[in-house]
């Protein structure tokens, strides 16, 4: 299997070059290009970013992801590559400055390879609302990938690069690593630096890694993470050794089952293989135990009241005065406001600004977002006193496999759909959608829930189902190891 | 909670969006079921609760006010759809 660890092994024994990774990653990428899942690539980048890994394994300098090509979610601003955020809005908007994740995994020596699709800003759970056209799942090509964080889910999936970022606001990078059947880490809030990623909702937005194993996540995540002077709300707090707690098994861990996680809407098929990936934990030496958190079966409707309230003030930065999109001839200033945005945002963002401005409309206010948030203390409250009973939460990721393109055209069965990842970002939780199966040949995700900071626990407990399972290691067809 | 036109004008008016006719009426209808979603938050048992604004309840921290990242006005500049003389440029506003 290609992964992280593979390369690594690789790269240090010279059996293979940085560069030679890159070109290889061009050649895969070329053989899947129907997947769309590229928005740019950045080959001249890839190339001096890989020479300059070259040089470093030469004088015997790299770290775990020197040399280890990548691609980068399209709203982490790299600078002199655009970065479009799949909207109109930002089609040739090249941003000045490296975002501190991009700078992070820079400094590691990590290639560089390409920008991936993703939802108009990272709003949607199908990657159907990006202004580059739809993603499309590797596992079956007429089914979508997941989203937001869907170009990045498929690149890894096809085997195109060994990781990838994505941006976890309500879910983007753990429901699309459980439709294309990888590993995919949303950290705490506040545990990696925003600076320089899109932001969508502010009080939500996490970067995260989508990987194929557990291990991986952990050498990503051990390069990102950690506090920076330009994001104050990226915590100063020590950060874990990630890779070395890899090993600590998961005897004796407590898991609880979340019952709310397995409800009404959760296709009985993926609950049953779920299930299975936690009797797989069980005979590890874990605890299962059951857990019931009620107040999950409101965290849709609190959090599809404040994302848009964050995304409204957000994206009014968008006038098409400062950088982006501006509509052709405007009459007044007005009519520039207004038109940019009517042309340059697509129909998901527009309902979501909408949306988001009503709530946050002084007769609303109250019933809406000052009454969403006290259900978002009600949800921290419930996951904080689960917490003292156990040491992980568990479920489905995603309440059903990938959906056929155009399927959940309904925009309100597609937030329905996002009713197992939602309340983790309302808390602020990290959380791990590991592979844990198939349902007719399309994969499924076990989702691991773990107390504030506590993502070793989350990385260790899937490095110990991956070292006992093989779900992982399944490739789509066509696709190489 | 139905959305009147005059509610929907509004909307529109304080986002900034003109909305084509088609594209109004298909948003206005989506707009009124997304608002029957949030009619929930009314049962839930969150009476009394302090509104939770941020996952850590956290204080911001201050820096010192000196500057970190400047002299990048040439560079930010050039980003814009309009620019002159060093000012972003728009639409006559005074007559």
């Amino acid at each position: 299997m290609r992964t992280v660890a593979v390369l690594r092994a690789a790269l240090d024994a010279r059996e293979v070059s940085a560069r030679a990774l890159a070109e290889d990653v061009y050649t895969r990428a070329s053989r899947h290009a129907g997947l769309n899942a590229f928005v740019t690539l950045s080959t001249e980048r890839a190339f001096a970013d890989a020479a300059a890994a070259d040089a470093r394994l030469a004088r015997g300098e790299a770290s775990a992801l020197t040399g280890i090509p990548f691609a980068q979610k399209d709203l982490f601003c790299t600078a002199g590559i655009r970065t479009t955020c799949g909207s109109r809005m930002l089609e040739r908007f090249v941003p000045p400055y490296d975002a501190t994740v991009q700078a992070h995994l820079g400094r590691a020596g990590a290639v560089l390879v390409g920008k991936s699709n993703l939802d108009e800003f990272a709003m949607g759970s199908s990657n159907e609302n990006s202004y580059f056209g739809p993603v499309r799942n590797p596992w079956d090509t007429t089914r979508v990938p997941g989203g937001s964080s869907g170009g990045s889910a498929a690149l890894v999936a096809a085997g195109v690069v060994p990781f990838a970022t994505g941006s976890d606001t309500g879910g983007s990078v753990r429901q699309p690593a459980a439709f294309c059947g990888i590993t995919g880490l949303k950290p705490t809030y506040g545990r990696v630096s925003r600076y320089g990623m899109v932001a969508f909702a502010s009080s939500l937005d996490q970067a995260g890694v989508l990987a194929r194993t557990a291990e991986d996540c952990a050498h990503v995540l051990a390069a990102v993470a950690g506090a920076d002077a330009r994001d104050a709300t990226c915590v100063e707090r020590g950060v874990d050794d990630y890779p070395a707690a890899l090993s600590r098994g998961v005897a004796g861990l407590r898991v609880g089952v979340v019952r709310e996680l397995h409800g009404g809407g959760v296709d009985p098929r993926v609950a049953a293989a779920t299930q299975v990936a936690l009797r797989a934990l069980e005979s590890l030496g874990a605890v299962l135990v059951d857990v019931s958190l009620p107040s999950l079966a409101h965290a849709i409707a609190a959090y599809y009241v404040i994302a848009p309230a964050e995304a409204s003030a957000n994206l009014a930065r968008y006038d098409g005065v400062r950088y982006g999109y501006r509509c052709e001839s405007p009459r007044d200033l007005e009519d520039l406001y207004s038109r940019t945005r009517a042309e340059g945002f697509g129909a998901e963002v527009k309902r979501r600004i909408l949306v988001g401005t009503h709530v946050l409309c002084s007769g609303y206010y109250d019933a809406y977002y000052r009454r969403a948030q006290q259900v978002r203390r009600l949800v921290a409250n419930e996951f904080a006193a689960a917490f003292l009973g156990v040491d992980v939460l568990a479920g489905p990721t995603a309440p059903t496999v990938a959906f056929a393109l155009g399927e959940n055209a309904d925009p309100l069965a597609m937030y329905a759909a996002d009713v197992n990842t939602v309340a983790v970002n309302l808390a602020g939780l990290p959380a791990i959608s590991l592979p844990a199966g198939f349902v007719e040949g399309l994969p499924v995700g076990l989702q691991l829930i773990a107390p504030a900071f506590d993502e070793s626990t989350l990385l260790a407990a899937g490095h110990a189902l991956q070292a006992a399972t093989d779900h992982h290691r399944h490739r789509p067809d066509g696709c190489d190891a | 909670m139905a959305l009147d036109p005059a509610s929907l004008d509004r909307l529109c008016e304080l986002a900034r969006l003109t909305l084509a006719p088609a594209e109004r009426e298909r948003l206005g209808d989506e707009l009124e079921r997304v608002l029957e979603l949030f009619a929930a938050l009314k049962a839930a048992p969150a009476d009394g609760l302090a509104p939770l604004s941020h996952p850590h309840d956290v204080t911001l921290r201050l820096r010192e006010d000196r500057v970190s990242d400047g002299d990048s006005a040439d560079a930010l500049l050039a980003l814009a759809p309009e620019a002159q003389g060093g000012y972003f440029l728009v639409p006559k506003v005074l007559e």
